[in-house]
Parts: C-alpha cells; structure tokens; sequence
C-alpha cells in the first residue's frame, strides 16, 4: 500500500461524490460546492500522477497544473456565486 | 511490516472521503459550508504526504480559504434576500422542487459507472509513467530559481501563468458587471474581540505572506500562495470595516486588478524584442524578471481575491436608486 494508491482511489471517490452532488443536488450553493469537489478530485489524480517513490523528487509539471487549476476554479466560482446572488436577487424582487 | 504512516494515510483518505460525502447530504448549508472548509484543509494535508506542499499551500489559502470565505458572504447574502436570516438553520435557500426519486437514481447509477470506469483506467494506468522531472531537472539550471514548481510556473510554463492571471482579471469584470446596482446584504457588525485581533493578526499575515512570495524562488511558496495571504488582509479589513471601499478609490483597485497582467506581458513582449523567443529570460536577469513578475502578480492577486469577496463594485448609491442598472 503506497500513498499514490490510497489517495488516487480518495481522488477518484471525491470526483465521484461531487459528480453525483453536481446532478442531483437541487440548492444552487450546492451544486456549485459539488463542482468544487470534482476539482479537488482531479487535483488529487494529478498529484498522484506526479508522486514518486521518496527519494525522488515529484515531477513539478502536474504540480503547476493544479495551481493554476485551483486559481482557475476560485475565479469561477466567484462568478458562479455573484450570478446566484443575482438571481435570488431578482427573484426577491419579483415576488414582491 | 507495515508502516504506520500508512495507517496515517488510510485514516486520512476515510476522512476526506466521508467528509466530501457529509457536506454535500447534511441540509443545514451552513454546516455543509463549514464541511467544506475542514475537507479542503484535509485533502491539502493529504497532498503534503503525496510530497505536493505547493499545491497543499494553495489549496489551503486559496481553494478552502478564499472559497469558503466566498460561500459563507454568499450564503448570508441569501438568506438576507430571502428573509430567512432569522432562522437558525439554513435550509434551501433557493426555491426547491421536489425530484422524483427515479431521477435521482439514475443520476446515481450513471455517476457510480463512471467513477467505477475511472477506478478501473487509474488501477490500469502505468505506475510511475515517465514524467516531465528528467526534462525540468535539465532545465533547472536555466530557470533562474531553484525551486521546481517555480521555474515551471514562471518559466517553462509561463503562457498558462500569464492566462491564469487574465482569468482572474476577467472573473473580477464579470462579478463587476454581474452585481451592477445590486444592494449589499447589511454586514453583521464585528465585536471588538475581532478589532483587537486583528491589529494584532494583519501584520503578521502581512509578513507571511511576503515570505512565501519570497521564498518561493528556492523553495514552497510563491505569488499565488503569498497573494492569497495576503488578500486574507483584505478579507480582514474588509470585515472589521476597518476599510470601506469607496467609489473614488476603484481607479486604484482597476490599477491593480491590471498590474499583473501588464507587468507579465510587459516583460514578455520585451524579452521578444531583444531577439529572443517571448519568455526566454536572460539567465543573468531571469531571477530579477521573475522575481518582479511575481511581485506585481501577487499584489494583482491580493488585491482581485479580496474585491470578488467584496462583491460588488463601488458606485454611489443615490437613496431609492438601487436597482438602477
């Protein structure tokens, strides 16, 4: 048992968890939180992909991916959220 | 024999995987925001042991701090609008029609496939597949800084960093935009307990952050991590309304939101002039280039992070003109 096995199949269950979230979850806070959790599964996979046995050092390349993957996915989600306060905004209005 | 980090690991992989699972079916939202944050400090715990401490550090500041800071302002701005605020709990704060349960079950059946696929592809997958180390290793010694990730971030691989900026600049616009005249959700007011840590915590973040932008020539840290602390001081000030944003002040927060991507590309576009491929550094002056570039990155990225918490732009609000757009 090696940290890459036990942590890529975590990824792997986290992406899933977040996929099923991302279909059925109904509160859009939710959803957008289930799309989170894909990403942190992805991110999982590429680090894994990068691990090597200690001595050697990780590969950095999949390392720079996920940083720039975790700066992509704040930005969007921030949009995600704004447009959700948009909307809930308007909806408040039109109920009045 | 068995290693007892790998009892570490197993437990650790348990808790991440039920606590992805516990936030997305507990129905209290707060709760479920609060989840959130403990499983993304987790998984960055998890990718420390995958020896990932740069990527631990940025899913720590940014993909669990900033995002859970980004969810709860959201959250309280929903229940205000939807006048649950006085309620203990948050349940559903979005209007909610009831799905059939054969819907959910196949959305289920489906999604249980595809990850009993993806189980599948990354048993089968080679083990240790040759990489891009052999490649950077040989570079290293051209990239002006010691530290790998970096050298990868800042120079082999600096047309994704320079797009990752433009992303965040454009995520700002957006929210600029989308929030157009919409009226803030009044802020619960913050004791003095929170005044008084904050005189003491802002500088301390302030000099932590600094370090990481620094260190990260040579080792884990680097604008990303540092500008993210740092926009934790923005987060701060915002919240203790030790820092009101003004509207005479966004041509200041434009400035900033623009300086890393302008230095980047700057200093691309004069690396190009001098006969030289667009981010070619100079080996005499790669450290300096890049040690710039990364200063006016991190200072875009702190003062961006804060302004999406912040949310909308700030414009005068004449009285009973809220809505205009």
């Amino acid at each position: 048992m090696t940290p890459d096995l036990i942590y890529g199949l975590t990824g792997v269950a986290v992406f899933g968890i977040g996929l099923v979230g991302a279909l059925s979850a109904q509160d859009r806070l939710r959803r957008v939180l289930a799309l989170k959790l894909c990403s942190v599964g992805a991110g999982f996979l590429l680090v894994v992909g990068a691990w090597r046995e200690p001595p050697a050092a990780p590969d950095p390349v999949p390392h720079a991916l996920v940083i720039t993957g975790i700066v992509v996915m704040v930005s969007a989600t921030a949009v995600a959220l704004a447009l959700i306060r948009r909307l809930q905004t308007l909806e408040a209005t039109d109920e009045r | 024999m068995t290693d007892p980090l790998v009892i570490f690991d197993l437990l650790l992989a348990l808790a991440i995987v039920a606590l992805a699972a516990a936030s997305l079916s507990v129905r209290d939202l707060f709760s479920m925001i609060v989840l959130f944050i403990i499983f993304g400090l987790l998984s960055a715990l998890a990718w420390v042991r995958l020896s990932a401490p740069d990527v631990a550090l940025a899913e720590a500041a940014i993909g669990t701090g900033v995002t859970g800071a980004l969810l709860l302002k959201t959250l309280h701005h929903l229940r205000f609008a939807s006048g649950t605020l006085g309620q203990k709990a948050a349940y559903g704060v979005t209007p909610v029609a009831p799905v059939p349960m054969a819907v959910i079950m196949t959305n289920a059946v489906f999604c249980g496939l595809i990850t009993l696929g993806l189980v599948v592809a990354f048993l089968g997958a080679p083990a240790a597949g040759p990489g891009f180390d052999p490649l950077v290793a040989e570079a290293m010694p051209q990239s002006g800084v010691e530290h790998p990730v970096t050298g990868v971030l800042l120079n082999f691989r600096s047309y994704d960093t320079l797009m990752e900026v433009v992303v965040l600049l454009a995520a700002v616009v957006a929210v600029w935009q989308i929030e157009r005249g919409l009226s803030e959700a009044p802020a619960p007011a913050m004791g003095e307990v929170w005044q008084g840590f904050a005189r003491l915590a802002l500088p301390a973040i302030v000099v932590v952050g600094t370090y990481l932008l620094w260190v990260g020539a040579e080792a884990p840290g680097g604008a990303f991590q540092g500008g993210a602390v740092l926009a934790a001081v923005g987060l701060l000030l915002l919240l203790t309304r030790a820092y009101v944003p003004q509207p005479a002040h966004r041509g200041i927060a434009r400035g900033a939101f623009v300086l890393g991507t302008a230095a980047f590309a700057l200093v691309a576009l004069l690396v190009a002039s001098g006969g030289r491929v667009a981010f070619e550094y100079p080996l005499d002056h790669a450290k300096t280039l890049i040690l710039l570039i990364e200063g006016m990155v991190t200072i875009s990225i702190a003062v961006t992070l804060a302004a999406l918490f912040h949310g909308r732009e700030p414009v005068a609000l004449a009285k009973g003109d809220r809505n205009d757009t």
